[in-house]
């Protein structure tokens, strides 16, 4: 099918009236270019959710204590609700076969001190099992053990960052340093990837703290991820009987929302991506939208490029041109117009998201960009684009009768 | 070479329809050269317009090299104006934005022919009225007696049986149009049938017959002696 005088008679066409060509160009450039920066800003959004939960495993349930706002059972409203040792228990008693890791949680921001070195970092007291949970990379040493939990060790896992404000370029494990100046040994380092936050903080055995902050068996929140095998909707029910047995024990309204919390990543995912996929086929119509303004644009411009050339038409015609060559013709050349000033919209577009990279990650778009599946379906619909701004001017030019456009005047 | 017999048209001009060729018998042989005459609104230019298969016939029957023109799709008629037909226009209808080789060669595109031939030919046929040098200037950059020359090298580049010239000089003075027709005159000398229409009786006396149209009949058609273009050139 390639007809190189058809190219070339094209390329002459186009070479001879750049200024039309231009203007006929620019709108599907425009179009190709705000649809390129949109989708691609789409999933620049999508990869922020995903960076989002990354952190931790995406079977992770974190249950957290709150107010209990409505009396019930004799007991008042405006309670505060905590979580003991003994309520980490009956979750493990009760859900034993769905449950996979579990761990107790106490958050305290802490004066870390070595020699001459502190800082405030937030230290969390853990079961091991946090370490799975957390999804937490031992670099050196090892995370927090059973051991330490039976015998109320002082022994600290610190990440990345904490060894490196505080003990520089020295190896931390083995060193002692203290957490409001009660004194620790730190046991291990770690990494994270759930970002830098992540890895300014410190991980102490559960029970040491509650034995030195007051003697409690008191907890902040419970973590605990449940077994792969009983799938999304297993999950969601785990969520809803978890929640039933704490209201049940601190004597909680069924009713009463704000009681107890619990949380699932998978389902805080699923509705984050659903949110990022919404808004981005709203992306993508808008996107799609002003391309179609510009296939308008472009075909308006042709049917008037063809009443332009009725009379170098005619003359085709007269000189043997059948009505088929000059569809062909009309229709080739558009198409290649809108493929033209479409990849460079493209190209533009592209490169505006290479160029943002990581700048907007504040406004929660990390690494913005389009996939080689979207750039090939741009490429089909440029193609019909072509077809579609090209059919009726091609149409209106093999209507051109001779007789018509030759007439002197 | 055309046979026109009983030929009818007429234009429907809103409500009431206008009968332009109110029955035409004409026979034009091999090598004849004819000037078809006639006031505006005779009908000479409709007439032209049938034989060049722009228009077509109401009634009637036209023959062209022994096919008949009847019914054709507009694929055909392309067809058969390549093959058959020249046309040469008052206002010259070159393409502006291609050179004088590019616009002789389009005929020839249409053909089919390859880009090596065409280029051949377009040259050859341009050497033939004399613009080989000007080959590769655009028609802005000519003056009207050499746009019309090109114009006549792309009619012959199809080698086409009937050269149709509708007023070919009716746009040049009278010098440059004798240059012209001396052209024709020596085309219509190698044995080529051509076809022109004009009001100019000194350009009518050029051919060898003339055919006088009135009121969309033939009142008159008379072989003459030709009167030679050379010696006014």
């Amino acid at each position: 099918m390639f007809d190189l005088d058809r190219w070339l008679e094209i390329f002459q066409t186009i070479n001879k009236n750049k200024l039309r060509t231009l203007l006929a160009g620019f709108t599907v450039t425009l179009g190709i270019l705000i649809f390129t920066v949109l989708f691609g800003m789409g999933n620049g959004l999508k990869n922020t959710f995903y960076t989002f939960f990354q952190d931790d495993a995406q079977n992770t349930i974190f249950i957290y204590p709150g107010f209990a706002t409505k009396p019930f059972k004799g007991f008042k409203e405006n309670r505060r609700i905590e979580f003991k040792n003994e309520d980490l228990a009956l979750l493990e008693e009760k859900f034993g076969d769905r449950i996979e890791f579990t761990t107790a949680r106490i958050s305290k921001g802490t004066t870390v001190k070595y020699k001459s070195e502190y800082g405030n970092y937030t230290v969390r007291a853990v079961h091991p099992e946090h370490q799975y949970l957390e999804k937490t990379i031992i670099d050196r040493g090892r995370f927090i053990n059973e051991n330490d939990i039976e015998k109320d060790t002082r022994v600290a896992t610190i990440g990345r960052l904490v060894e490196k404000d505080l003990f520089g370029n020295e190896n931390a494990v083995g060193k002692y340093f203290t957490l409001n100046k009660i004194v620790y040994r730190v046991v291990g380092v770690f990494s994270d990837e759930g970002g830098d936050r992540e890895e300014r903080n410190i991980y102490t055995p559960v029970s040491t703290t509650q034995l030195i902050y007051k003697n409690t068996d008191k907890i902040d929140q419970i973590n605990l991820s449940y077994d792969m095998a009983i799938g999304a909707n297993g999950a969601r029910r785990l969520s809803r009987d978890i929640k039933k047995v704490l209201k049940d024990k601190h004597n909680i309204a069924p009713s009463d929302r704000n009681g107890i919390y619990v949380e699932s990543v998978i389902e805080d995912l699923e509705q984050n991506l659903q949110l990022a996929n919404v808004l981005q086929i709203i992306v993508f119509w808008i996107g799609l939208g002003t391309l179609f303004a510009g296939v308008i644009g472009i075909s308006n411009i042709m049917v008037y490029i063809v009443k332009e050339r009725t009379k170098e038409l005619g003359i085709r015609k007269a000189l043997g041109a059948k009505p088929s060559t000059v569809i062909g013709m009309i229709l080739q050349e558009t198409m290649v117009i809108t493929m033209i000033f479409g990849y460079i919209g493209l190209l533009i577009g592209n490169f505006v998201l290479n160029s943002m990279g990581n700048k907007l990650e504040d406004w929660f778009i990390t690494n913005p960009n389009v996939s080689q599946g979207t750039i090939i379906f741009a490429t089909v619909i440029l193609i019909l684009s072509g077809l579609i701004a090209g059919y009726i001017p091609a149409r209106r030019a093999a209507r051109v009768k001779p007789i018509v456009a030759l007439r002197d005047e | 070479m055309i046979q026109i017999d009983e030929l009818h048209k007429s234009y429907r001009m809103g409500s009431n329809s206008l009968h332009v060729l109110k029955g035409i018998n004409l026979d034009i042989k091999e090598g004849e050269f004819v000037s078809i005459m006639g006031s505006s609104g005779s009908g000479k230019s409709t007439l032209l317009n049938i034989i060049g298969m722009l228009d077509e016939a109401e009634k009637g029957s036209y023959v062209l090299d022994g096919v008949p023109i009847k019914n054709l799709s507009e694929k055909k008629a392309a067809v058969y104006r390549n093959k058959f037909l020249g046309f040469i226009f008052q206002s010259f209808n070159l393409i502006n934005y291609k050179n004088a080789m590019e616009n002789v060669a389009l005929p020839l595109y249409y053909q089919g022919l390859s880009r090596k031939l065409r280029k051949e030919k377009a040259l050859y046929y341009l050497e033939k009225v004399g613009l080989a040098d000007w080959a590769h200037h655009l028609p802005s950059e000519l003056s009207g007696g050499q746009k019309q020359r090109v114009a006549i090298a792309r009619a012959l580049a199809s080698e086409p049986k009937v050269l149709l010239a509708d007023e070919p000089t009716g746009a040049l003075d009278t010098q440059t149009s004798y240059e012209v027709m001396e052209f024709l005159q020596g085309i219509n000398d190698e044995g080529k049938t051509i076809l022109v229409v004009t009001h100019e009786h000194d350009i009518a006396d050029m051919t060898k017959r003339i055919v006088k149209l009135k009121d969309g009949k033939i009142v008159e058609d008379k072989f003459v002696e030709q009167v030679r273009a050379s010696q006014y050139v």
